[in-house]
């Protein structure tokens, strides 16, 4: 059971690994806007090269 | 998609949405309301950025009259606006009022392509900001800002830096905590787990290590997380009163130190868990309260009304300066539309001087030279010449922030508070009772076990969770209605008020809505003369009336000619025609009213235009709900709706007029003085003083993007009439708090009769606490929403 003593310290080890990545995630502001890159991660490139042919305006 | 955008452009216009005239603007087979609209096109077009109208139908805004940009050319004025810059790259961010959608964000962030010298833009969208990061070698701050208004999308630029003060809403180190105290909690039930269950003889080995590893969890918890509590507390006691936090941090360092105590002299488990588990609950309440619409401004005053800089005239040259560096002396050169930022004299120019800032009055108010036009009045004619005064800190306008007896004679002391102090007093009573009973039996070491388990077990942990819970799920009813509150405590001070103050202009009027009627009579050849001569002109009333006539077509003009701010004339088919301000018209005509849109045509007085602002619907059914309420009108407009007033309110009203804005200050400090809480309703700037003042603050607009003076909340127009319900639901909320308090005693008393016997095993309190703290959070989200619909809010 001696093996406890060793998986406690990786529990402790990887959960303050974690803690961590946190901090450092916030410190650099990726929590700052949740609301905008869920809309930019729909915009789609394709439709601008389509849409441009299209659309082209002839003066 | 393609087929539902072509069937929409037949009727409304392709960019922004407005019903189109009957003559419209085409180009590229679509349809515009105005040459706006279709420049705004024509620029994407040539960029290839129609993609914007993919993701949105008409996602545009129409444009608004031009600005003036030069001030922008500064170089004092750059550095304080930019946010960085290195060699060749600046980064700025601007407050853009115009977005709103997910084309927005497309556009805005496609920037790059309309210019190359912009890097890269990123769009905050519920902050409305946009970070641009451009070349400043190749393209100016003016040009940059210039190359936005041409696509629709103005950056707001007023003296109060709306972008830098617009930081996140709650605390950065309070998230920091809470993280740190989730993941303190969660190990420290890892390690306790099999103490709960049990520990077999052979497991015993690893006992003191999990103890030892739960008190050295134990100190961050403590020391770290619940650092504020400490502070508060000590801070509190100073000052010879008891505040929630007092409690709060006796158990925090009672739990810390039996916990210490007991894994040390190794005598039992410590309550690790109990500490670890109360610190983030207590957290996670805390950030519930300081969480509030980080889009929405509630602290604007002056300053986000006044431009950055000013034109001044220097030896005669016009030189853009700031408004702090704005002295004594100095000769200001306002054009029209422009704000007057500082006291001064009018040197030069006709002035008419729209004061309905300060004062709420709607009509414009002449100025003869050598008077005194007050900071915060906009020009409406032709450019005038002013000299300052007095400093823009100083002016009369600006005085009104700077009065020092705001609010600060109000005690301000919630529900929290006022019962931690008794709720203590009897804690201690009960434990040094306990205490007293176990030393006479001579058992010290249960009198110290039954003196730390009852201030354990007697947490109000609930009481610090309930009030939280309950108003932020207040906060979201109300939220979803249109009415902003900036933050939980004040929703206490809005089931607490007894008097209602309305504003009259804006508040029980609408600012939108304009009734236009004509006074007189016009052919249908006159009214088409009348529209040709409109069409020309970019001013709201213009546009106002234009609509109102509708013709179907146009003739063409010669000689067109706009005094600013006063009117507009042409020659068409042969026929002299002005409109506008009855001094503009060549000829005098008498016994009519000042006010509206006079029309003259040939030499014939026609009759006016005459625009009335609309009453907002259901003002009576408000009133008549609200009867139970001290009610009060306050209009800094002249009386002629005085009889219309008496109609829909009671008889006991106070209805007054002409008041200036002090003089409604000093109408709420006289109805404080007499113990009355103040629920104030205003809109502008006039009712700045008395918003803040008041005990509720409540600023109404017709659009949430709008500029609000501060208040505690915000409400949109077309919510007015829910007003009684959202107090009622407030009072509700406070019912709710109470009855939370009184399940969260009886589980105390449960807690107690162990803890009195000195018999409280950690477990025992490892369970108790998150059972009660579970049981209030769903009874509080339970009982608020229950009376929401009862409320008719949901």
């Amino acid at each position: 059971m001696n093996i406890l003593y060793f998986l406690v310290g990786c529990s402790v080890l990887m959960a303050l690994i974690f803690l961590g990545a946190f901090f450092w995630a916030y410190k650099t502001g990726q929590n700052d806007d949740v609301h905008t890159p869920g809309i930019r991660v729909l915009f789609d490139d394709e439709v601008i090269a389509e849409k441009s042919e299209e659309d082209h305006f002839s003066s | 998609m393609e087929d539902q955008s072509k069937t929409t452009t037949k009727a409304i216009c392709y960019h922004c949405g407005e019903d189109l005239p009957k003559v419209k603007y085409q180009t590229d087979d679509k349809d515009f309301c105005c040459a706006g609209c279709m420049a705004v096109f024509k620029i994407l077009s040539e960029n290839n950025l129609c993609n914007y109208y993919v993701y949105n139908n008409t996602p545009g805004r129409q444009l608004k009259n031009e600005s003036h940009l030069e001030y922008l050319d500064d170089p004092k004025i750059i550095d304080q606006l930019l946010d960085y810059k290195h060699e060749n790259s600046s980064i700025i961010t601007f407050y853009i009022p115009a977005i709103h959608c997910s084309s927005c964000i497309w556009l805005l962030e496609h920037l790059y392509k309309i210019n190359p010298a912009i890097f890269s833009s990123r769009i905050d969208f519920l902050k409305k900001q946009v970070t641009i990061n451009f070349n400043h070698e190749e393209i100016s701050l003016r040009h940059l800002v210039e190359t936005l208004n041409q696509i629709g999308y103005e950056p707001l630029i007023s003296l109060q830096d709306v972008v830098k003060a617009h930081s996140s809403s709650v605390d950065k180190s309070l998230v920091l905590k809470i993280a740190v105290a989730g993941f303190l909690m969660g190990n420290v039930m890892l390690f306790s787990f099999p103490e709960y269950f049990g520990l077999s003889g052979f497991e015993k080995q690893f006992q003191s290590l999990f103890g030892w590893l739960n008190l050295a969890f134990s100190i961050p918890a403590a020391f770290y997380c619940g650092r504020d509590y400490f502070t508060s507390a000590i801070t509190s006691i100073k000052h010879k009163h008891i505040n929630l936090d007092t409690p709060l941090a006796l158990i925090i360092a009672v739990l810390f130190l039996r916990t210490a105590f007991e894994v040390i002299f190794a005598t039992g488990p410590g309550f690790a868990d109990t500490l670890t588990g109360l610190v983030f609950l207590l957290l996670m309440g805390k950030w519930l309260k300081q969480r509030t619409y980080h889009h929405i401004s509630f602290d604007r005053d002056y300053r986000s009304y006044f431009p950055i800089a000013v034109t001044t005239i220097q030896n005669d040259k016009e030189k853009p300066v700031s408004i702090n560096d704005i002295k004594i002396g100095d000769r200001l050169w306002i054009r029209n539309g422009e704000l007057v930022p500082a006291d001064a004299i009018l040197m030069k120019g006709d002035a008419w001087v729209d004061m309905s800032f300060v004062t709420g009055e709607s009509e414009p108010i002449h100025k003869v030279l050598g008077e005194i036009i007050y900071a915060g009045g906009r020009q409406t004619t032709e450019a005038i010449e002013l000299e300052v005064i007095k400093p823009v800190s100083q002016s009369y306008l600006t005085g009104l922030w700077n009065n020092d007896n705001y609010k600060n004679n109000i005690e301000k002391q919630n529900f929290n508070d006022s019962v931690a102090k008794y709720f203590s007093l009897g804690v201690f009573l009960i434990a040094f009772a306990a205490t007293a009973y176990w030393l006479f039996q001579h058992d010290s070491h249960k009198a110290w076990s039954a003196f730390t388990a009852v201030i354990i077990v007697a947490c109000p942990c609930v009481l610090a969770l309930s009030t939280p819970f309950t108003l932020s799920a207040i906060l979201s009813v109300f939220d979803k209605k249109g009415f902003y509150v900036k933050n939980t405590d004040a929703v206490e001070e809005l089931a607490k008020c007894d008097t209602v103050i309305f504003d009259k202009t804006g508040t029980l009027t609408s600012n939108e809505n304009a009734e236009i009627s004509f006074n007189g009579s016009l052919t249908n050849e006159e009214k088409l003369i009348v529209a040709s001569l409109l069409r020309n002109s970019t001013h709201p009333l213009s546009r106002h009336i234009l609509k109102a006539l509708n013709v179907e077509r146009f003739y063409s003009l010669k000689d067109y000619k706009e005094l600013v701010g006063k009117g507009l004339s042409a020659k068409i088919n042969n026929h002299v025609i002005y409109a506008g301000h009855l001094s503009m018209l060549p000829v005098t005509v008498k016994s009519v009213g000042e006010t509206g849109v006079h029309i003259l045509i040939d030499h014939n007085y026609k009759g006016c235009f005459d625009i009335k602002q609309q009453w907002r619907p259901g003002l009576g059914q408000l009133v008549s709900k609200l009867s139970t309420f001290k009610l009060q009108v306050l209009s800094g407009d002249t009386d002629k709706d005085h009889s219309m007033l008496q109609t829909i309110f009671p008889e006991k009203t106070t209805i007054r007029f002409y008041q200036r804005p002090h003089q409604k200050l000093e109408a709420v400090i006289s109805l404080q003085e007499g113990g009355n809480n103040v629920l104030m309703l205003g809109d502008g700037l006039n009712d700045a003083g008395a918003l803040k003042q008041s005990n509720f603050g409540i600023a109404l607009t017709d659009n949430i993007n709008n500029f609000t003076p501060g208040c505690d909340a915000i409400l949109q127009g077309n919510s007015l009439n829910s007003l009684p319900n959202f107090i009622q639901l407030s009072k509700d909320g406070l019912k709710v708090i109470k009855i939370s308090f009184a399940i969260a005693i009886t589980y105390n008393c449960i807690g107690i009769y162990y803890a009195v016997q000195g018999t409280l095993y950690p477990l025992v309190a490892a369970v108790l606490m998150p059972i009660s703290t579970v049981t209030i959070i769903l009874f509080t989200t339970l009982a608020t929403r229950w009376f929401a619909r009862k409320n008719k809010l949901i």
